[in-house]
């Protein structure tokens, strides 16, 4: 039987989640042996494969317009969409941006900024995306999987990966429910 | 024949989120490459109001690959800000922290993220150029390289109680003083962790020898250079002043953190998230300079480490007297400073102080502005608050490590493009060099955009009137 497929990506986090992740150590061995990692941010396949994988992880919020572009093929190409760490989970710290426009924060950061010089403007080319609201996963796609945690810790990422990789639903109960 | 643009997007194996567009002639040569970096978040607006003790939490989170950074760059600002300098053992745990976040970050870098290249070739099949394959071509170095990240990453949950985004710092100090146990265990591990850095670095010294010609014309630039160094000028990543030298490797400015509005200004391109520091007296973009493990080698009068210094030696001695400008040489100085990190990890378990208990200054005396700085795995990483008297933040300033090198990974994605791509012959191979002079600088676009953001890569080709011919996608 072929071996479960994996894609993950990151969105608005700090890859910490994937951090997290590879702090499975020396059990990324067994991992390759259980599933067929695809596209990956430390792997070289751009976006999922289009005939899909079974697995989708997506770190981090959405809140830009590529954001949402890349949760939309995630769903699109997945069977069971898994939300990692807080801010897929509820936003997070980038979440706190919310309580602010848009335009005060690009405004701070591209003109007022104290080492920014005189020539300072907010960067509009048509190739950038466009900044949004900072949102969950599940408010812009829907989720099958919640994991949380800031990230949550190798074991439970170990865990949660094997499960779905091997067909099972995890279950988060005793020290795979604690986090922080 | 028609002009073409050529889009990578995401570029992988790097941290954070960025495409690469590459605007073709009619002539079908390349006219100019352009890297986005691609999100923005906005720390600097929406930590106003938030406590100066706070920072030293909120802040990692623009970068889980070295949240240590961050850390300690907040807490380093908070010490200043409110006036509570740090007794000395927590200084010196502080930087044992930060000396496990750098073997941590540049091993997974060297092996994890840039090793594919090295180790399988730059023209090896996507499907298989990454970590994974690597475990199958060499599953004996691949665990080593493994269990090197996690010497470094134990050394923060030691710590911190855990790896990722630790709870340790705060302003005055740290909250946990080290035991003896926790000393020698940390202790057991650096000789095997010593050995795995020297094969890497016979891996990249034979590397570069088989790919001279690469190393010879990928992406050499002449910029200046930024870095701390002790008060003899010495490799220093945590304490110090920071020293700018320019393209010949002459000292320009030595500066403390405090006064570095005087020496830097950002500037702003339309098409990039991510701002251009610049040395302020020289003017964009004449001022430019690089940061980082190539950087700080080329800023440095000699390390205090003998491993190191041997190895800084032999290295310098590829262009004796001058900088060393070629962008692939990044992994060759990311080694040495690996080597560094863990001989430092020595030093500072040694010193007598390293079990006191004395790590808390809890008298404070709040002064409104501070300024803190360190050398983050990718370069110096400036945090600059404000602060009212109830120390609740009032404004917020961050130069991040990446983006010091932002105009250097334009510039080189640039040359690479020009050298290596005619529109008449576009391989993948050739491609994923235009990103590996990306990856060269270990770029953290999660911390350049705190600010700012995400590495996607695409990359299309579009003619001068900017109509899309082709779209490179990969591995699809």
């Amino acid at each position: 039987m072929a071996k479960p497929k994996v894609s993950s990506d990151w969105l608005a986090g700090c890859a910490g989640c994937h951090m997290s992740f590879l702090d499975i150590d020396e059990r990324i061995v067994k991992l390759a042996e259980l599933v067929d990692l695809r596209s990956t941010p430390i792997t070289d396949l751009k976006t999922p494969d289009e005939t899909g994988v079974d697995v989708g992880v997506l770190e981090g919020g959405i809140n830009n317009t590529t954001n949402e572009e890349v949760a939309h093929t995630m769903r699109k190409r997945c069977k069971t969409l898994v939300a990692l760490g807080d801010c897929a989970v509820f936003g997070g710290v980038p979440a706190l941006r919310n309580f602010f426009t848009i335009e005060d924060a690009l405004k701070r950061a591209y003109v007022e900024t104290e080492s920014t010089d005189s020539e300072g403007q907010i960067p509009s080319d048509p190739e950038l995306c466009q900044p949004t609201k900072v949102r969950a996963i599940h408010e812009v796609v829907p989720v099958d999987f919640w994991l949380p945690g800031c990230p949550p810790n190798a074991d439970q990422i170990f865990y949660v990966l094997s499960e779905l990789a091997q067909g099972r639903k995890p279950v988060l109960k005793d020290n795979m429910l604690q986090w922080d | 024949m028609t002009a073409q643009k050529i889009t990578i997007e995401p570029v992988t194996r790097i941290e954070g989120h960025a495409k690469i567009t590459i605007r073709m002639k009619d002539d079908g040569d390349v006219d100019h490459a352009y890297l986005h970096i691609n999100e923005f978040r906005g720390f600097e607006k929406f930590c106003e109001g938030r406590m100066v003790d706070e920072m030293a939490y909120i802040t990692p989170r623009i970068c889980g690959i070295c949240p240590v950074s961050h850390h300690l760059a907040a807490a380093k600002t908070g010490d200043v800000i409110l006036g509570c300098p740090p007794p000395r053992p927590a200084s010196l745990l502080r930087e044992l922290m930060h000396m496990g976040q750098i073997v941590q970050s540049h091993g997974m870098h060297f092996f994890e993220l840039a090793g594919p290249d090295l180790l399988l070739g730059f023209d090896c099949d996507p499907a298989t150029r990454n970590v994974v394959g690597l475990i199958g071509a060499n599953p004996e170095l691949t665990l080593k390289a493994v269990n090197l990240r996690k010497f470094g990453q134990n050394i923060i949950q030691i710590l911190g109680g855990r790896r990722v985004h630790p709870n340790f710092a705060l302003p005055g100090g740290v909250n946990k003083a080290l035991k003896a146990s926790e000393r020698d265990e940390i202790l057991a591990g650096t000789d095997a962790a010593i050995q795995t850095t020297l094969t890497g670095l016979d891996i990249i010294k034979d590397w570069a020898k088989r790919n001279a010609e690469d190393v010879a014309k990928f992406a050499v630039l002449t910029t200046g250079y930024m870095g701390l160094v002790t008060p003899q000028n010495g490799l220093e990543l945590y304490n110090g002043q920071v020293r700018l030298v320019d393209n010949t490797g002459a000292q320009l400015e030595k500066f403390d953190a405090a006064n570095y509005l005087d020496i830097i200004n950002e500037h702003v391109e339309n098409w990039s998230y991510l701002k251009f520091p610049y040395y302020k007296k020289m003017g964009w973009p004449k001022g430019v300079y690089r940061v980082g493990p190539l950087g700080r080698l080329n800023t440095i009068d000699h390390i205090d480490t003998p491993l190191a210094q041997q190895e800084w030696l032999a290295y310098r001695a590829i262009n004796p007297g001058k900088p060393i400008e070629n962008t692939l040489y990044y992994h060759y100085a990311r080694l040495i400073e690996t080597l560094y990190a863990i001989e430092q990890v020595k030093v500072l378990l040694d010193d007598p102080d390293i079990l006191s208990t004395d790590v808390l200054n809890t008298r404070q005396e709040v002064k409104g502005e501070g300024v803190g700085v360190i050398e983050a795995p990718r370069g110096t990483l400036y945090h600059h608050y404000h602060c009212d008297e109830n120390k609740k933040v009032t404004k917020v300033n961050l130069i991040v490590s990446t983006g010091h090198n932002n105009w250097a990974m334009s510039e080189a994605v640039d040359s690479v493009a020009k050298t290596y791509i005619n529109g008449n012959v576009v391989r993948e191979g050739l491609l994923n060099r235009v990103e590996a002079a990306v990856r060269a600088h270990d770029p953290c676009l999660s911390c350049s955009t705190h600010a700012v953001g995400q590495m996607p890569i695409v990359i299309e080709m579009t003619d001068q009137q900017d109509q899309l011919i082709r779209t490179i996608s990969r591995g699809v």
